[in-house]
């Protein structure tokens, strides 16, 4: 009888060990549909992770939550009964056992973050070179000398509130920001006033910008398309209309690109703040608290796909 | 032993206490010393202030209700997100719980008052005069502050009024005032802790909640002065010309980041820490059962408040710092998983197999439990570099924290609030009005924080007051979810109101809980204790029929007084005379 009960136990836990392991790696699957479409390199590294993470998320939270739900389903006090449940005060090895688990757990997630940071390269910060992790150095050097050498040096600078780009390989500048695909791009990130955040989330990569100093951010559009570049760090009253087109496209268009605004003269470039500021000076009536006047719109050698938001 | 031995020339045994009828309401108003008023008057201080919050989220979500910034100017929204994070953090979160925690610890660990009743009250009272500070510069010229709860600079110094009195100033004068009013706390209830415990109430027979009280305010007491230095020096930096952060005089703006998050990261533990208490106070009544594994909970409380020091970067992983410390502080971040996991199981082991009563209380902690597994997760995903470069600074950081704060903190303020409401106020509230409110501010919640995650996801980031049309659909949702939250406290104030004016009278211990609070009036005399009791055994003794005190005949008989003054070896006696204790408190002697 007791070794019935015991199997009956044994596969009811065997059982719903697995309906929970089947439910949580289908939810890690639908992981990638909430997400943005693979525009780089780096973007299907973070999906996986982020997949895994939601695969072993979903198992945790559906297993505590089953539990208690069961619990309140089937423990209820009969009404009117004033009785105590049964003293349990703890169980040692219960307790070491889910100690030790989510240890290990924080190991596997660390380590495996780690592994796909490496594997990103993204850069950022350049007092990296000064104070190096073992595994960091090999993937800096890997990008350093990977025969993958046709790098695109783009600079970008953000101030209050317009993003401008400048294209060294021909000296020119615009306010969308054109990329090659497949190839690697080192951007030198600048900030003229306060801090922004360059942001494309098609890309998964995000990096703050911060004002005397110039970061180098790496990585590798893959897939054709326009992307929204924003500033994802609050930056005063406008922060929000601190928007850019990215045009990913293929090399030979992106230099054909390039040759055909390097005709074009410097002109301001439209300015969704400064339009609004304008518009708000010019009404005449106090409308909301005081604000930082936008900075000068850009002279830039292009300003496309911006006309048509005003 | 020394830990029992402390306070017994504080409390002379046989002194009465002068037991007075309940608090009139204008005392209330008044500079009471008493720890119990106190505590009342920072609940209903605080939660007056969640409502002005609560306002300002809803018009935040009013905004958000379509793409294009059109229900407010820009400069108001944010000035309202500002205002939002900084009401609901300095004047919602923070002081309600101190407020809970100056009405609960001294009855919880047998004393009459706190350890300094006086610099109790001076620092409620500094708790009004942040409130006025913040809701002054919404009248002076160029409104509040505009920069968000952080305060970055340089944006935050950039003041254009021109005006040497500005929202920013005020700003930085408030939290400062506040973080002075919250150290002046946390030493008070150190103090309290280690000194003013009843005899026989050894740590490790200390309540859950006493517990995770004394690590949060351990925290506050390491972390606060980083922010208000770092608070300080911006007030420099903005009205006297100092570069302290300031990049076009040499100054390094990250450095704020640093003192800014070296305490405002650990904040989040003074705030969920007595959460956790309220958790481990609230199961074992409503489940008839003793916490599971005690003392590695009382344990971890402590180790959470350790870790919480050493996680600060991950609150700047893309502020330009280098990849090293992104790693660094990734694996110490996600170590705050361990001792929280442990409080989790715990708490599933103590509703396992329990006989559960599913009141308003009850409900509240378990929707809290469950919301915080939840966010949990979210934040297990957002301790991981690659995860946190895409999702930083996005609604799913937005979501993810109010499901700690609202789905978890304020889910566990409102379990408390039902709780321990018949022993506040000597009356009971109405249930079926409590179990409305669950129900609003359950679904509420889910509907408000859920699609934020969706939304971050896919990359839409905070603080803007215009989105991509894209992100519509899920806004609509989440502000749906919000105003059915505003909607929520309604009957819940009328609940407090009318059960607090004609509520059917209470018990002493209406939940039949075990519990010092629970063995004197409801409402508490003065001074809490007739006389001080002698704790002989751990708490939650659900279902082991033992006494949590000694009784008074007893005690007499068995002891006389004067050898109750003599310390230790009394206890010790004592003890061994109850035969069931001879080890624990042996075990303990070693531990401490």
């Amino acid at each position: 009888m007791n070794i019935w009960n015991f199997f009956r136990r044994l596969v009811t836990l065997v059982v719903s060990a697995i309906a929970l392991t089947v439910t949580s790696l289908w939810i890690g699957q639908q992981a990638y549909s909430w997400l943005p479409p693979q525009g780089a390199a780096e973007s299907v590294l973070v999906d996986n992770l982020i997949s895994f993470l939601v695969t072993l998320g979903a198992f945790i939270f559906l297993g505590v939550t089953g539990v208690v739900v069961y619990s309140i389903l089937f423990h209820r006090a009969v009404p009117g009964d004033t009785s105590d449940g049964p003293p349990i005060e703890g169980n040692i090895t219960l307790e070491v056992v889910w100690t030790v688990i989510p240890i290990l757990l924080v190991f596997w997630i660390a380590g495996y973050s780690y592994q796909i940071y490496q594997e990103m390269g993204i850069q950022g910060s350049e007092e990296l070179m000064k104070l190096q992790l073992p595994g960091i150095e090999s993937a800096y050097a890997a990008t350093m000398d990977s025969p993958n050498e046709a790098v695109t040096d783009i600079d970008v600078t953000a101030k209050q509130w317009a993003w401008v780009f400048h294209y060294p390989e021909r000296n020119v500048t615009s306010t969308e920001l054109h990329l090659p695909v497949n190839q690697h791009v080192r951007l030198a990130l600048q900030s003229e006033d306060v801090l922004h955040g360059f942001y494309i989330p098609g890309f998964r990569l995000k990096q703050d910008i911060i004002p005397n100093d110039t970061i180098d951010f790496e990585f590798t559009p893959v897939r054709e398309g326009k992307y929204r570049l924003t500033d994802s760090q609050y930056s005063g009253t406008y922060f929000a209309t601190m928007e850019a087109n990215v045009i990913v496209e293929s090399p030979e268009n992106y230099h054909k690109w390039l040759k055909s605004i390097a005709k074009n003269q410097p002109s301001p470039a439209t300015n969704q703040a400064a339009f609004e500021y304008a518009q708000a000076s010019e009404s005449g009536f106090p409308n909301g608290w005081s604000t930082v006047a936008p900075a000068q719109p850009p002279l830039v050698n292009y300003s496309g796909g911006k006309e048509d938001k005003q | 032993m020394t830990n029992i031995s402390v306070d017994t020339d504080i409390k002379i045994f046989g002194e009465t206490s002068h037991p007075e009828p309940p608090t009139h309401w204008k005392e209330y108003f008044s500079f009471s010393t008493d720890h119990k008023v106190i505590g009342i008057q920072y609940l209903v201080t605080s939660f007056i202030f969640f409502l002005v919050g609560g306002i300002f989220a809803m018009i935040i979500r009013g905004e958000l209700m379509t793409p294009e910034a059109d229900l407010v100017n820009r400069t108001i929204y944010n000035g309202m997100f500002t205002m939002h994070g900084t009401v609901m953090l300095f004047l919602w979160t923070f002081p309600s719980l101190v407020g809970l925690a100056n009405y609960l610890v001294p009855l919880m660990i047998g004393a009459r008052d706190m350890a300094f009743p006086r610099l109790n009250a001076a620092a409620f009272w500094m708790v009004p005069v942040v409130g006025v500070l913040l809701m002054a510069s919404f009248a002076i010229p160029g409104g509040p502050a505009q920069a968000g709860w952080w305060s970055y600079p340089p944006a935050s110094t950039q003041n254009p009024t021109g005006n040497l009195i500005n929202g920013q100033v005020l700003w930085l004068l408030a939290v400062a005032i506040s973080g002075v009013s919250s150290i002046m706390g946390a030493v008070n209830f150190v103090t309290t802790i280690v000194k003013m415990r009843a005899p026989g109430m050894t740590f490790f027979r200390m309540p859950i909640f006493v517990w995770a009280v004394f690590s949060a305010q351990i925290i506050q007491l390491f972390g606060l002065p980083a922010l208000t230095a770092g608070a300080v020096m911006l007030l420099f930096d903005l009205t006297a010309g100092t570069s302290f952060f300031n990049p076009a005089g040499g100054g390094n703006p990250v450095m704020f980041q640093h003192f800014f998050w070296f305490y405002s990261h650990p904040a989040v533990y003074v705030i969920i820490l007595p959460i956790f208490g309220i958790f481990s106070e609230v199961f074992p009544v409503y489940a008839r059962k003793p916490l599971f594994g005690y003392k590695i909970v009382a344990i971890s409380s402590m180790l959470i408040a350790g870790v919480s020091g050493l996680v600060w970067v991950h609150h700047m992983y893309v502020s330009g710092t280098p990849g090293w410390m992104r790693m660094v502080f990734m694996l110490s971040t996600m170590c705050v998983s361990v001792p929280t996991g442990i409080k989790v199981f715990a708490w599933v082991g103590t509703i396992w197999k329990g006989k559960i009563t599913l009141n308003t209380a009850m409900l509240f902690a378990l929707g809290g439990l469950f919301m915080f597994v939840f966010a949990g997760i979210t934040g297990i995903m957002l301790s991981s570099v690659p995860v946190d470069v895409h999702v930083n600074n996005t609604y799913f950081v937005v979501g993810h924290f109010h499901y700690v704060l609202y789905g978890t903190v304020t889910m566990g303020m409102y379990a408390a609030i039902y709780h321990w409401f018949p022993k506040m106020t000597g009356r009971m509230y109405y249930e079926g009005w409590g179990k409305l409110h669950f129900a609003l501010a359950f679904i509420g919640t889910n509907l408000n924080f859920l699609p934020m995650h969706p939304l971050g996801l896919h990359g839409m980031l905070r603080r803007v007051s215009s989105y991509a049309p894209e992100y519509t659909f899920w806004n609509i949702i989440a502000s749906l979810g919000a105003f059915l939250l505003g909607m929520s406290t309604l009957p819940f104030i009328f609940n407090m109101i009318a059960s607090w004016m004609q509520g059917e009278k209470a018990s002493d211990n209406p939940w039949r809980a075990i519990g010092l609070e629970w063995e004197v009036a409801s409402p508490p005399p003065v001074e809490n204790f007739e006389e001080i009791p002698i704790i002989i055994s751990e708490p939650y003794g659900y279902g082991k029929s033992e006494p949590l005190t000694l009784k008074r005949g007893e005690e007499i008989s068995v002891f006389p007084e004067e050898t109750l003054e003599q310390e230790e070896s009394t206890q010790e006696e004592l003890s061994q005379e109850e035969s069931t204790q001879e080890e624990p408190i042996q075990e303990e002697s070693e531990i401490l």
